[in-house]
């Protein structure tokens, strides 16, 4: 079972504060989307709208079509796996995957075997018996998530699910809850502000900040071509060049920046003409050592203030000769064997560049 | 050679709990007096005034009162306490907080001015005194105190618990009955038992609104105005073993778990 989910022109207002201003989106059926943004982006509102916790101040909620902007939570196609989990701590792991069933009057025998075909499902049959309290936190998210799926809902909410977990562990949970996604082909809205944890599973990204969406799309065009500083900021670091967009020819168009002039395709510059002031976010793996990658322009020599060792990289800070005031963040290769003081000559691959608006 | 401060503290605290316990053990001493009064020298043992007690019709259907209107009354004041609770935690209506300090003020009302106050009441309705009106002042007494442990046992982190069961599809009730109360049994356990234990010995109200049937306390009264006689040592000893059975009770089934579920994994 899935759905596809839209938000028209939603407005949410606590008091005086608007946690949700003006926002669209649409979520085709059968994807996971993630939505992520800072503590207080408003995407954790947002998500209490979906599962019917919160009705909007304005604008229109509809799940496979249907309009539940009103309707209450039971009475949705969604259910909501909680942060804390939410577990019903007096019962068996099997009554709490059955308790939704339950309550839509599922008899005893039918209950416990599609109960225990969820437990399957998250790899848990064995401990069927046992009560929440026996079990680890990893093992308490995976009853999480089956009693949220036993109802077989259009669209399954999680918020911010993961965050109690150790990193490892954490990693593993991300690749099963794709995993499972995939299989049960529910359409999933998960709740975080870890970015990293956001290209690990989306299949759309959707950006917020300030109760807005800043950026939506596949995890690639989030990172390589984000829409806005803050997405491309928040999507992980970068290198932010004060530019000034030249003239366009042939699919080309040149950059004036404190590094020299940079060609960059045309596409980059986002449908800034000639004259407008932008900044060129610069990924750190798209800072070279001279030499290193065909295609890569040169932007002088740069000093390096410091160096770390990070297994895939090192990972150097840079003040470039041109412009002294600048300072350069940049991933050099494993075997790099600069020392921090040392001088060394930079590249840039304008393949990796793309030109945003000045910040208002 | 301990110092004479050590001893000293001994010497109090043995002093504190004789003063505390001195009058229960010569009560239950002297209701195995083999003599007729329940004064030194004690020349006994002897259960012949246990006897007596289990063979006075009175006394005995005196005690079956005082179980059936502790019981009956801590149930309903345990049901009462624990709908106010559940109502005024969650949906926090408008004057929840008013609504709450008049729920909770009659603790600090003495029991004599709410059984004058029931005894008036009742008689303005003209509802005549019975074993009912009993039950009915214990629940006054009682709720209050039911109401307080199970507020303060609603807690933020059952309020999800039940935003996932209306997720699932509960309704009201079906949250109330399958997991609030559940989650709360320590506590809707601990206010049941105190409920009874407070019932069970309470004389003031019992005494001003019961009539024909009374309860134990109110029989051993009018026992006692006959003069002393270890029979009511006995009667006395039966009262003080009830409390005993639901304080053990309270400390076995509700604070042993409540400690085994807090220090499990």
């Amino acid at each position: 079972m899935t759905a596809d989910v839209t938000l028209t022109a939603i407005t949410h207002r606590f008091d005086a504060f608007t946690a949700l201003d003006g926002v669209d989106l649409a979520i085709p059926a059968g994807d996971y989307a993630v939505l992520l943004g800072p503590s207080g982006c408003g995407k954790t509102t947002l998500l209490s709208l979906l599962g019917g916790f919160l009705t909007p101040t304005t604008g229109t909620v509809s799940i496979g079509g249907r309009d539940v902007t009103r309707v209450a939570p039971a009475k949705r196609p969604t259910t909501t796996m909680f942060q804390d989990y939410a577990l019903f701590p007096h019962m068996t792991l099997l009554a709490n995957v059955g308790f939704g069933l339950r309550m839509r009057g599922v008899g005893r025998a039918e209950r416990d075997e599609r109960a225990l075909g969820f437990l399957d499902l998250v790899g848990l049959k064995e401990a069927a018996a046992k009560k929440p309290h026996e079990l680890s936190g990893g093992q308490r998210q995976r009853v999480a998530l089956a009693r949220a799926l036993a109802v077989e809902p259009d669209v399954l909410l999680l918020d911010e699910p993961l965050g109690a977990l150790d990193l490892k562990l954490r990693r593993q949970m991300q690749e099963e809850l794709k995993a499972i996604q995939r299989r049960v082909g529910t359409t999933f809205v998960h709740v975080t502000h870890d970015q990293e944890e956001a290209m690990a599973i989306a299949d759309l990204i959707v950006v917020m900040n300030k109760g807005r969406i800043e950026d939506r799309g596949p995890p690639e065009e989030i990172y390589l071509r984000p829409k806005s500083l803050f997405s491309a900021s928040f999507m992980g670091e970068v290198n932010l060049l004060a530019a000034t967009i030249g003239a366009a020819s042939g699919g080309l168009v040149i950059a004036r920046t404190p590094l020299g002039t940079i060609v960059l395709a045309d596409a980059a510059r986002t449908g800034r003409t000639a004259g407008a002031k932008v900044r060129l976010a610069v990924r750190p793996e798209h800072l070279s050592i001279e030499g290193a990658i065909s295609g890569a322009v040169a932007i002088g020599s740069a000093e390096i203030l410091d160096i770390a060792f990070f297994g895939t990289h090192h990972r150097c800070r840079l003040r470039p000769a041109m412009a002294a005031d600048l300072t350069l963040i940049a991933h050099l290769p494993q075997a790099f064997a600069g020392r921090a003081g040392e001088s060394v000559a930079l590249a840039l691959d304008p393949r990796g560049v793309v030109a945003l608006p000045e910040p208002a | 050679m301990p110092r004479p401060s050590t001893a000293l503290s001994a010497l109090y605290a043995a002093a504190l709990y004789g003063f505390i316990y001195l009058p229960v053990v010569v009560l239950v001493l002297f209701s195995f007096q083999g003599g007729r009064f329940p004064i030194p020298p004690f020349n006994g043992p002897s259960l012949q005034w246990y006897g007596q007690v289990f063979s006075d019709g009175r006394l005995t259907s005196a005690l079956l009162n005082s179980l059936v209107v502790a019981l009956v009354s801590s149930a309903i004041a345990c049901l009462f306490g624990f709908l106010a609770a559940y109502g005024l935690a969650r949906f926090r209506p408008r004057g929840s907080g008013l609504a709450r300090a008049m729920l909770t003020a009659p603790l600090t009302v003495s029991t004599l001015i709410i059984g004058l106050g029931l005894l008036i009441s009742f008689n303005m309705i003209g509802v005549s005194r019975s074993l009912w009106t009993v039950g009915i002042g214990h629940v006054v007494l009682n709720l209050p105190l039911c109401f307080a442990i199970l507020y303060a046992q609603m807690g933020e982190h059952q309020v999800n618990v039940e935003r996932a069961a209306r997720d699932l599809g509960a309704n009201d009730l079906q949250v109330m009955a399958l997991v609030t109360a559940p989650m709360l049994a320590p506590g809707i356990a601990a206010a049941f038992f105190l409920s009874v234990t407070f019932s069970w010995d309470e004389f003031l109200i019992a005494f001003l609104l019961s009539r024909f049937d009374v309860t134990l306390p109110v029989e051993i009264w009018s026992l006692l105005r006959s003069g002393l006689n270890p029979k009511t040592n006995a009667v006395g000893s039966i009262v003080f073993l009830g409390s005993i059975v639901l304080v053990l009770a309270l400390e076995l089934l509700v604070f042993r778990k409540a400690a085994a579920r807090r220090t499990a994994p």
